[in-house]
């Protein structure tokens, strides 16, 4: 396959980006995303320039690091992580478009590269149970009924990679926050920090210049992880019995 | 220039921290025999952790709650990126919750023995009594196991037993595990206990009148090299697995904290002990970057085999049941699919040679699931292997509900390491090591899902126990900083060497070298290794290493975020690695576990362990780059679980 890629360049955090255009020739269709990447940066390097700086790690869809907006979509066109997207998704001759996540919480650091420092701040907030080292009961003590457990994985899947933000039109962190309090809320030991838990979250969550729901759904299209849309409302109704609670005392 | 292989011998080594008496007993007799910090103390110490993964991780938030003030580092750009976030199957643990005949003995026991013989017997023992209380301490932390309908915890078999004590999150328990460590550390950091400095990557560490007292590091986002200091420093950066080039790890995972720990002076243990796991889907081409696995909990249910005839190359599903040879049921009945990792990897191997192998180049075997669909229904197997299944048909464009998959075996984990006594403490003293990044319990093969609990029981219970006792021990430390004439020697040397790569500006990549390296020890290091393979890649690694310093190239400049700059300051430390992993495979003329000598095999060509010449652990004392180093054993001794050749047929 041959492909004419156009990439956002930008040296660092402050200084101005644009959009690179590079041919590259050879590519397998059996190629994931980012081995098409390593090919144009094996070329750029020999060619004496920068190669595109990109986040990656596992490269199984797991670890949450790469972050790309392929041809307008986070994460490309199938409903998985960059890392998983495969060039067969794509025909000779093609044309993409390859941006960073673009959210006003998350600034570019350089090229596809940016800062998701805001995310490890939520969870800071209250995206824990206080459990020390050496203080736990037996596990089997407290049995959870079978759909909790399952409702409480199916959130625990989120990979913190930040498409839902990229993806969302107001550049909101509400999946991705959800998810934690929704996995941690339903737990009987999570119980006890519930409510603190969701407030200072959410709290944290404006902090970081995230901005607002108006339920567009994007975030729950682009999740690679499935995690469903229903999370947000599940996360702003304990953020309501908190607060009456809160108020009631 | 001395010859490579031409090694001394120097002292036997000593683990003096290993108590005696009773083995069940000996755990407890150390944490009592420990001194302690009194908690206003404790405040006062600075440890550093480097890695937060399972082991990095847990540590760093347990010595945090203890009231130490730790350091944390880590170079991905969030602590919950690290590698342990991909493990699949689960995490092992002694609860008999199956009523199935287990027992701490019994994990203690198929843990020596899965290893070959090759491990501690106290170290194993630990591990095992310390598995139920990873168990307690992740549910307490809201780690979402597998639930049965009555509400407890649901458990699968793996590898090399035949209990049923592995509790699992679907195919995701090192992430959930990993989130779990990252949401403790994360409490930490909020409360200001846990520094933390992400997109940071150690390059050498300080050592200071013989005491390690911190580490020089580079900030990836700005490219600055600083020096942290601290009164103890724990590596827990993982294995080594990416000499190899092609492995399970992640692309960044890498050598370079324990090689420049090895090279500071900590030995480094049985470093030819790699793990090479037999189901990942196999390679499709040159610009495969890295190898992905498939969960070995897959062998719960999957059938793995090859056509009986060579070179049959109808469709899976057009071979009839009786031309088909499923080789591990045949040969290992009482453990058919799940016998252990090294042994199926081999058996994978030997039928691929005979010309039986299927899919491209014959490089692969069936895993089949046609039965277990028939015997489950379809919903069941999605039940349970629903997010792998999705994985392999995304990556191969092939349905596994239809079609069998293909696996072949690749690069996974690194038993070696650096060498730790029973404290965890490596040769430096104030210089520990963790997970996979010391070579500790698994001996020369480990169990599937016991990675976990090793990290977690290191991280979680005996870290934070023996390091307590190494402050207690030596309280008084003079002031280090910056202007110290070690510092300043170890800060310059990082520059000089970045500084170097930079400045060659040569025709290659450093992928170009590393995918070099790494197929030349694929095939003289890998799932077989004779004396004259090994030989040929002594010979032909310091030609690479020479070409690599006439030849790189790396784009830009050291003070900016350099991709470049990081991987090929990686290679630098394996193409050392790489000469030491060789040399050890060279002098363990045995085999054992993973660590397969053509020359030592029983008729049956199952690994043939020598006891009377290699019962012990080698470690290797660094003398010079390129030049041999010494070798010191530590002899095995084997009270409890007598030595036996393995046998799961």
């Amino acid at each position: 396959m041959k492909l004419t890629l156009r990439v956002w360049r930008q040296r660092a955090a402050d200084a101005d980006g644009a959009m690179s255009t590079y041919e590259v020739d050879g590519i397998s269709p059996d190629m994931s995303f980012l081995e098409m990447l390593d090919t144009l940066n094996e070329d750029l390097i020999l060619r004496g320039e920068d190669p595109v700086a990109f986040d990656h790690d596992c490269r199984e869809g797991i670890c949450g690091a790469c972050s790309l907006v392929v041809n307008g979509d986070a994460h490309g066109p199938e409903r998985t992580t960059t890392c998983q997207l495969h060039m067969r998704s794509f025909q000779d001759g093609d044309t993409i478009d390859v941006e960073p996540w673009r959210a006003a919480a998350f600034p570019v650091i350089k090229d596809l590269v940016v800062d998701r420092s805001a995310f490890d701040r939520i969870i800071q907030a209250g995206g824990y149970i206080t459990a020390p080292t050496g203080a736990a009961p037996e596990a089997h003590a407290t049995p959870v009924p079978k759909p909790d457990a399952d409702f409480a994985f199916e959130h625990a899947e989120c990979i913190g990679c930040g498409a839902c933000v990229a993806a969302c039109p107001n550049g909101a962190a509400m999946l991705f926050t959800s998810a934690k309090i929704n996995h941690l809320n339903v737990l009987p030991q999570g119980a006890p920090e519930r409510e603190t838990r969701v407030l200072e979250m959410v709290a944290q969550m404006d902090e970081e210049g995230f901005g607002g729901c108006t339920l567009a759904g994007e975030c729950a299209t682009a999740c690679p992880k499935g995690i469903p849309l229903v999370s947000i409302t599940g996360m702003n109704r304990e953020w309501l019995r908190a607060t009456r609670k809160a108020a009631g005392r | 220039m001395t010859d490579y292989t031409d090694y001394a011998t120097g002292e036997p080594l000593f683990d003096a921290k290993a108590p005696e008496g009773p083995i069940a007993e000996r755990w407890d007799r150390r944490r009592f025999e420990a001194r302690l910090v009194n908690p206003a103390n404790r405040r006062k110490h600075t440890v550093i952790v480097v890695g937060t993964g399972l082991a990095g991780g847990s540590a760093g938030a347990t010595l945090a709650e203890q009231g130490y003030h730790v350091v944390q580092f880590c170079y991905q750009d969030s602590p919950r990126r690290a590698h342990s976030i991909a493990a699949q199957g689960g995490v092992n643990a002694a609860k008999n919750y199956r009523n199935d005949g287990d027992s701490i003995h019994r994990l203690f026991y198929d843990t020596v023995k899965g290893g070959d013989f090759r491990a501690r017997e106290s170290n194993v023992h630990r591990l095992a009594q310390i598995s139920v209380e990873i168990i307690d301490q992740c549910v307490a932390q809201g780690v979402p196991f597998a639930r049965e309908y009555g509400g407890l915890l649901d458990t699968r078999s793996f590898g090399g037993v035949q209990v049923s004590r592995t509790f699992y999150a679907r195919g995701q328990t090192g992430q959930q595990l990993l989130l779990g460590a990252y949401q403790a550390l994360s409490r930490q950091i909020a409360a200001g206990n846990v520094e933390m400095h992400p997109r940071t990557e150690m390059l050498d560490l300080i050592v200071v009148e013989g005491r390690a007292r911190g580490i020089v590091a580079r900030d990836l986002i700005t490219g600055k090299v600083d020096a942290h200091f601290a009164d103890a420093v724990v590596l827990a950066t993982g294995g080594y697995g990416n000499v190899f080039y092609l492995s399970t790890n992640a692309m960044n995972s890498n050598a370079t904290a324990i090689w420049r720990a090895h090279r500071r002076g900590a030995w480094f243990a049985n470093p030819c002990f790699t793990q090479i796991h037999p189901t990942c889907i196999p390679r499709t081409g040159d610009h495969q970057s890295k190898l992905t696995l498939m969960s070995e909990s897959l062998r719960n249910d999957g059938r793995i085999w090859v056509p009986k005839a060579r070179g049959d190359d109808r469709q899976p599903n057009e071979i009839p049941e009786d031309e088909r040879d499923y080789y591990l049921e045949r040969v290992y009945p009482s453990f058919g699919n799940l016998v252990p990792r090294d042994i199926a990897s081999r058996a994978a191997k030997n039928v691929c040679d005979e010309g039986r192998g299927v899919g491209p180049g014959g490089q692969g075997v069936y895993l089949d699931f046609a039965d277990a669909v028939r015997r489950m229904g379809r919903k069941a197997v999605e039940a349970k292997y629903g997010n792998l299944f999705d994985m392999y048909q995304r990556i191969t464009d092939e349905d596994p509900y239809e079609v069998p998959m293909r696996i072949y075996p690749a690069v996974h984990y690194t038993m070696g390491g650096l060498w730790v006594d029973y404290d965890l403490q490596t040769t430096v003293p104030g210089l520990f090591a963790i997970g996979e990044a010391n070579f500790s319990d698994h001996g020369a093969n480990r169990l599937g899902a016991s990675a976990l609990m090793q990290g977690l029981a290191d991280g979680y219970f005996v870290l934070p126990a023996t390091v307590n006792d190494y402050l207690a021990r030596n309280p008084d430390r003079g002031a280090v900083d910056d202007r110290h004439p070690v510092v300043q020697e170890v800060l310059a040397e990082t520059q000089d060497r970045l500084h170097l790569l930079l400045s060659v500006d040569g025709d290659r990549t450093p992928d170009s070298f590393h995918r070099e390296l790494g197929e030349l020890m694929w095939e003289f290091c890998g799932m077989a290794r004779t004396d004259s393979g090994l030989r040929k890649a002594l010979e032909r690694i310091p030609q690479i290493r020479e070409e690599f310093w006439r030849r790189i190239k790396v784009p830009g400049v050291g003070e900016e975020f350099n991709q470049s700059l990081e991987k090929a300051n990686r290679i630098v430390d394996y193409l050392e690695l790489a000469e030491l992993m060789c040399l050890d495979a060279l002098h363990r003329a045995e085999s054992c576990g993973g660590h397969f000598r053509e020359e030592s095999q029983t008729p049956d060509g199952e690994a043939a362990r020598r006891d009377d010449a290699f019962a012990y652990t080698a470690a290797w004392e660094f003398t010079g780059a390129g030049t041999a180093p010494t070798l010191h054993r530590e002899d095995l001794v084997f009270e409890y679980v007598h030595p036996t050749q393995r046998s799961y047929a």
